[in-house]
């Protein structure tokens, strides 16, 4: 046979070009993958920035005079007046309990027939709160809500009576980067790696899979294609549309749903980069291990999605999580890129939290790579 | 015909747990998520690090310190000397909360003066920050009322008494496991039920049941059997771990519950069918699932309450099964509801169930090939 | 081990799965010279296809030594992997890509200089036919053109060694002729080195040397005349007047000292035990019309000889009763006009034919013909656009449940539950079909007892040899003793043995009274049908007995022409016209 009229250089670059196109093409063809990197980010776009939000309005709540004079309704008023609260008058605290109890309010004010006289006299008049506590997180917010309203109107009330309350030491507080406590600022960033994940490490290890289970992959590894140039062949595309997903998932965020991004690109455009390399890389070693689709699923949402959801503090604190727990989400990558994300949506550019962040990424990226290196090989078994 | 049913169920069921796939699809992620899920979904804040920068020498504002150290929420992390350090602590991320103690502050209590503390948050997390206030705030709460005490001040006029009911500790735990059950019962059947159809088609076995007697009605019932028998058994295992493992009390009554778990299972079922008899391929089938098990679990008030959605989402909240369920399960396992007071969550799953296996037994009918 | 472009030496190859140790190669040595096309044959599980992932260092041998074009496999796969060329039994195509996608991407691995590439791609469609195809996607061609396909990607820079893995399998008649044609010509012009798996033997007859393989053991590398030499003088035809070619062959089949019988055109074709010499008369002394006539031996006459020599006495397999209660109704199914479109194609267009009780029907037709939407319609599985069916007198897909009794169903792959055992799988099927009890258990034993499943009942289906599996799907779309009996390509990829003995059940069945309709690739089985269609592009091309239509093909050249060459003649001059 004749000499090919190419070094072995060009060939290199010839087979990973074509392993390139290759991947672009099934990208294009295959509607799952579309759907994976634009359509999904839309659908938990806006599941998460109308649909979930961690801050309550209009929280129903009983409220129970027993013997309705100026001093209880004036109490009364303020909850009306409050935004938090749609409050409903009970005539009794049976029917106020029994509302409870059927779940049609969330708490009870319940204020006894002696309020007034006890406040009038002087002597510590006892409001009873009961509040739902099955949701805790809801139960405390409702608590919260509920004791300014009541230290809200004690002011006021006093204050009118001619001797304002004593308060020996009040708070000043300032919330940073997210004044409003507006939930959907932080959730929305924090979508950008779930979504990255998705793509990065599900679509990619079920997409490799998919050339086991078809066979493909026998016939290309008798070929000079060697394993280093499929792996980043199939890389590249990969990558491309994850950062075309993260482009169009910030571009909604911000555009859309009004979550300032404070952070520059570049730093953005970094750690999107680094993270989806992160994402492929177990992508690709769920697909060397698992070697068939089903399998591939299963594990990468166990894996890869689940804790990406549950473990890198985009719902959840980590501080706040047990022991052992907090080490496990050492070795979840998202757990970095949401750090990153949240600072640099809502903080701006904080560079120790951005270079902590990167280098425990750069870390576990090295373990990945050198375990596919280590996995990868041309044979069947 | 239960004959043939009961044939067919038995036959699902050997197909699955034979094949080693599928019996670590029913028995690893479950347990998985059940320990992620119980340990690290959690909203109850602990261990806050705290920074107090603390000009004061004085003893007032010493005893503030110590209570807020005293507190399991909170820890203190850093002291810092100066107003300059502030800013890189909360940017970044080495504590959450920076109090601030004027050089004033125990000379102003003293005086009968309002004395101030500032507090920095970081809102990064904006639920974490909103919690950590309230913390905070009841902390402030109870010194300001001891101090006025001893200065032999009046207390304020009128005082809140808060119980809570059900979860008296507010723990978030117990609001999250009898989540679970929902969301592990719903996924496994989910799953099982969707790949079943799909699997049958992708490997032609699906062709040789269409050849047999066998009605497509009675393929569907025979489908959807082991699908039940696998959710029941799944949501028991699951409801046994959370009493016994996570100590959540069940203080209602164990019928209610298993009436909600089998109206669910209907509903998940018929879903998880009609998934399947579109689905071509297994990948296909995966992919439905995946597509309606993300938002069936964000709208089903899982972790957010459905209440602080908008209007129209909380319409959506309606066709979502489980939304009826996790009433069902908190309502039992912590109000201790009967029976009555589950009735509206009953007949809404019900209807779900019905119509989503009616549409399934007419895809079936009408995709046979 | 210098110039030999494959050599193995002392091969040997064990897989553990579930708890079994399996032997795929038993010291396996063979060399293979340069310049031919070599035919690796063996029944199924004989270790065709490990031995060939070996030679492409796909798989790693226990102990031995494997020599491709000089490099040793196992120190260097890449190297063997760069310089061979290797088609899977799946092809290895991208279904989402299109012909001229797949080829690039083959280009693109195998490094062929951009320049070179539009006169190769020329070249490679025009002797593949896919020329009008280019921009078709791969998943859209019909099996022949995809195997094609295949064969021209791994073509797309001649290779010095090229291993194909059963390439015909599922190939109808032309396209195998074309793929054939190919091979021949990339060896003659380039000098290139074949190695080929079949389960064909007609084709193990064209290549140069065959190496036979028989669970994981070598038989024997010599050309396929030397394999066939020690059968001389013990081949002969059979000719009954008035007897049908049919009942001969089961006859002949249980005369001892005969080894094998097969239909072969409108006579009978017997290999005897070495030293028996037959004679009309003593073979059939009831027919003294019977005449016989010595044929040269040819490939499959010694591959089956050596077989059953290795698996000892390999009788007629033990006959299956059935007994069919039958109303005396002529036509069991008719078919008129029956159209089926999916959107503006016509799969079918309007056919008609009709099958009569107890006979054995045969569809026939290239890929894409459209016989496997028709017996997917006849089954119910699948509506029909237009025209009438009828089936035992029913419509399958509007009939109720009990219509659907009476119809026994083979599929083209196997579909029964591979992660059920044997057991379990009769018991679920015997279920569905209604039996139960004392019943049930004696169809299972009779399941076990006649398709020789006894030993095997607790071994999940989907492990079972491939013969096995296709005995079991046999057994089950028995259970109920269905009047009627559809079978999908039943012996595609099966080898030559298990065929035999499937032939012989089924030819039983049609004895007792079983309508059978049958498709095949394999020509020679069509004479086993009483009546046949030959279908193309949606229309019946030729119907009639197989002698019949053997006729046709007949001319001057070729006096008495085989299936094969009246199915190519009709496919071809349709084509023309």
């Amino acid at each position: 046979m004749n000499p090919l009229p190419l070094d072995g250089k060009a060939r290199a670059r010839m087979r990973m070009l074509g392993m390139i196109r290759k991947e672009s093409l099934q990208i294009l063809r295959d509607p799952s993958s579309i759907a994976i990197a634009f359509v999904l980010p839309v659908v938990l776009l806006f599941l998460f920035g109308y649909g979930v939000s961690l801050d309550a309005r209009s929280i129903p709540l009983g409220v129970v005079i027993e013997q309705p004079d100026a001093a209880s309704n004036s109490l009364a008023g303020a909850f009306e007046r409050s935004e938090y609260f749609a409050p409903r008058g009970f005539s009794s605290i049976q029917q106020a309990q029994q509302a409870l109890a059927e779940r049609r309010i969330d708490g009870i004010l319940w204020m006894r027939n002696d309020f007034s006289r006890r406040l009038l006299s002087g002597r510590e008049a006892p409001i009873a709160v009961l509040v739902n506590g099955v949701d805790s997180n809801q139960a405390q917010a409702t608590k919260g809500y509920i004791e300014g309203a009541w230290l809200a109107w004690l002011n006021h009330y006093a204050a009118a009576q001619g001797h304002p309350l004593p308060a020996p030491v009040a708070l000043q507080q300032r919330v940073w980067f997210n004044a409003a406590l507006n939930s959907r600022d932080f959730l929305v960033p924090g979508l950008v790696a779930i979504i990255m994940t998705l793509i990065g490490s599900m679509l990619t290890a079920m997409v490799v899979a998919r050339e086991w289970d078809r066979g493909t992959m026998e016939a290309m590894m008798v070929t000079p294609l060697r394993i280093r140039e499929m792996m980043v062949g199939k890389l590249i595309p990969y990558f491309v549309l994850g950062m075309g997903g993260m482009a169009f998932t910030v571009a909604l965020a911000v555009w859309q749903f009004d979550v300032p991004l404070r952070g520059s690109p570049w730093a953005l455009f970094a750690s999107s980069a680094l993270f989806m390399l992160v994402s492929l890389a177990v992508g690709l070693l769920i697909s060397i291990v698992a070697k068939n689709q089903f399998v591939a699923g299963q594990v990468a949402i166990v894996v890869t999605f689940l804790p990406a959801f549950i473990l890198s503090g985009f719902i959840f604190d980590i501080h706040s999580m047990p022991g052992p727990i907090q080490i496990i989400t050492h070795v979840v990558p998202a757990r970095y890129f949401v750090a990153i994300l949240q600072s640099l949506f809502l903080a701006g550019d904080v560079w120790p939290v951005f270079w902590a962040n990167m280098a425990a990424m750069s870390v576990l990226l090295l373990i990945f790579m050198a375990l596919v290196r280590r996995k990868a090989h041309k044979r069947l078994e | 015909m239960p004959w043939h049913i009961l044939a067919i169920a038995l036959k699902e069921l050997l197909a699955l747990l034979r094949d080693p796939r599928s019996r670590i699809v029913l028995i690893g992620p479950p347990i998985a998520q059940l320990l992620v899920f119980g340990y690290a979904a959690t909203f109850d804040l602990n261990h806050v690090p705290v920074a107090i920068f603390n000009e004061d020498g004085g003893g007032a504002g010493r005893e503030l310190i110590a209570r807020i150290a005293g507190s399991p929420h909170f820890d203190i992390v850093a002291r810092p000397l100066r107003d300059a350090e502030i800013a890189p602590l909360i940017d970044n991320k080495k504590v959450l909360l920076v109090l601030h103690l004027g050089q004033r502050f125990s000379a102003d209590l003293q005086r009968g003066k309002t004395a101030s503390l500032q507090a920095v948050l970081d809102g990064r997390n904006s639920n974490t920050a909103m919690l950590a206030l309230n913390y905070l705030r009841g902390i402030l709460l109870d010194f300001n009322r001891d101090w006025a005490m001893r200065q032999g001040q009046r207390g304020p006029p009128a005082v809140l008494r808060t119980r809570a009911w059900y979860n008296e500790d507010l723990n978030s735990r117990w609001f999250i496991v009898p989540g679970i059950v929902g969301l592990l019962t719903l996924v496994v059947t989910l799953v099982v039920t969707a790949l079943s159809v799909a699997r049958e088609r992708e490997q032609g076995t699906f062709d040789q049941l269409l050849v047999t007697p066998l009605r497509p009605l009675e393929i569907l019932i025979g489908k959807a059997l082991p699908g039940v028998l696998i959710g029941v058994l799944e949501a028991s295992f699951i409801i046994a771990l959370a009493v016994l493992w996570f100590d959540i009390p069940l203080r209602g009554s164990v019928g209610a519950l298993y009436v909600g778990v089998l109206l669910f299972l209907l509903s998940a079922v018929g879903v998880g069918l009609m998934i399947s008899a579109i689905s071509v391929t297994q990948q296909q089938a995966v992919l439905g699932a995946f597509l309606f098990l993300v938002p069936a679990v964000i709208l089903s008030g899982f972790a957010t309450p459905i209440a602080n959605m908008p209007e129209v989402v909380q319409w959506l909240t309606y066709l979502d099964p489980l939304r009826y369920f996790l009433v069902v399960v908190r309502g039992v396992f912590l109000e201790g509801d009967g029976y009555s007071l589950l009735w509206n969550q009953y007949w809404p799953m019900a209807i779900i169930g019905v119509v989503s296996l009616a549409a399934a037994g007419w895809l079936f009918r009408h995709r046979m090939y | 081990m210098s110039d030999a472009v494959l050599a193995l030496e002392g091969v040997r190859k064990r897989f553990v799965g579930s708890g079994r140790q399996v032997t795929a190669l038993d010291g396996v040595s063979a060399r293979l010279e340069p310049g031919a096309v070599t035919g690796l044959i063996g029944p199924d599980g004989a270790g065709k296809t490990t031995l060939m992932r070996l030679a492409a260092g796909l798989l790693e041998a226990d102990s031995g030594r494997i020599e491709v074009l000089g490099i040793d496999v196992a120190r260097e796969p890449q190297r063997v992997q760069s310089a061979i060329g290797y088609m899977p039994q799946r092809f290895g195509l991208y279904e989402d890509l299109s012909v001229g996608e797949n080829l690039e991407l083959y280009a693109d691995m195998q490094g062929v200089p951009r320049p070179m590439r539009a006169a190769r791609y020329k070249e490679l469609t025009r002797m593949t036919g896919l020329a009008p195809f280019t921009r078709r996607l791969a998943g859209r061609l019909s099996g022949g053109m995809k195997q094609k396909l295949g064969l021209a990607c791994a073509l797309v820079r001649p290779p010095r060694l090229l291993l194909l893995d059963e390439p015909t399998v599922g190939v109808d008649p032309v396209s195998r002729r074309e793929l054939w044609s190919i091979v021949y010509g990339q060896v003659k012009e380039a000098g290139m080195t074949v190695l080929l798996s079949t389960a064909y033997l007609d084709e193990a007859e064209r290549c140069a040397e065959v190496i036979l393989l028989h669970e994981g053991r070598l038989l024997g590398q010599e050309t396929p005349a030397e394999f066939s030499q020690p059968l001389a003088g013990r081949t002969f035809v059979l000719r009954v007047d008035g007897m049908s070619t049919r009942a001969l062959q089961s006859r002949l089949a249980r005369v001892p000292g005969v080894l094998d019988a097969l239909v072969t055109g409108d006579r009978v074709r017997i290999v005897t035990d070495e030293g028996f010499v037959p004679e009309a008369a003593t073979l059939l002394p009831d027919h003294p019309t019977a005449r016989i006539k010595p044929v040269a031996p040819r490939f499959e006459d010694a591959f089956v000889a050596r077989l059953k020599g290795q698996d000892g006495a390999h009788g007629a397999p033990p006959k299956v009763s059935m007994a069919i209660a039958g109303e005396v109704d002529d036509e069991v199914i008719r078919v008129r006009d029956l159209e089926r479109r999916f959107g503006e194609f016509r799969a079918v267009k309007g056919i008609s034919f009709s099958v009569k009780r107890g006979e054995i029907f045969g569809l026939l037709g290239a890929n894409g013909a459209g016989k496997t939407t028709t017996f997917r319609m006849l089954c119910g599985l699948l509506p029909a656009s237009g025209g009438e069916l009828a089936v035992a007198g029913h419509d399958l897909r509007r009939a109720g449940a009990r219509a659907r009794r009476s119809i026994g169903y083979m599929a083209q792959r196997f579909s029964l539950y591979g992660n059920l055992t044997v057991m379990q799988n009769l018991r679920f099927f015997s279920s569905a079909y209604g039996l139960r009890g004392r019943r049930q258990a004696e169809r299972m034993r009779w399941a076990l007892d006649g398709f020789e499943l006894d030993g095997y009942q607790n071994v999940n289906a989907g492990l079972l040899p491939l013969g096995y599996k296709q005995r079991l799907a046999f057994a089950v779309a028995l259970m109920h003793q269905p009047a009627i009996l559809f079978l999908d390509e039943p012996t595609s990829g099966v080898d030559p043995l298990a065929r035999r003995e499937f032939w012989a059940r089924t030819n039983a069945l049609a004895e007792a009274g079983v309508t059978v309709l049958v498709t095949t690739h394999f020509m020679e089985e069509a004479n086993y049908c009483d009546r046949l269609v030959i279908m193309a592009d949606g229309d019946v091309l030729a119907a009639g007995r197989p002698r019949e239509i053997r006729q046709r093909a007949r001319t001057p050249d070729n006096p008495d022409p085989s299936m094969e060459d009246a199915f190519i003649a009709l496919v071809q001059g349709r084509e023309a016209a």
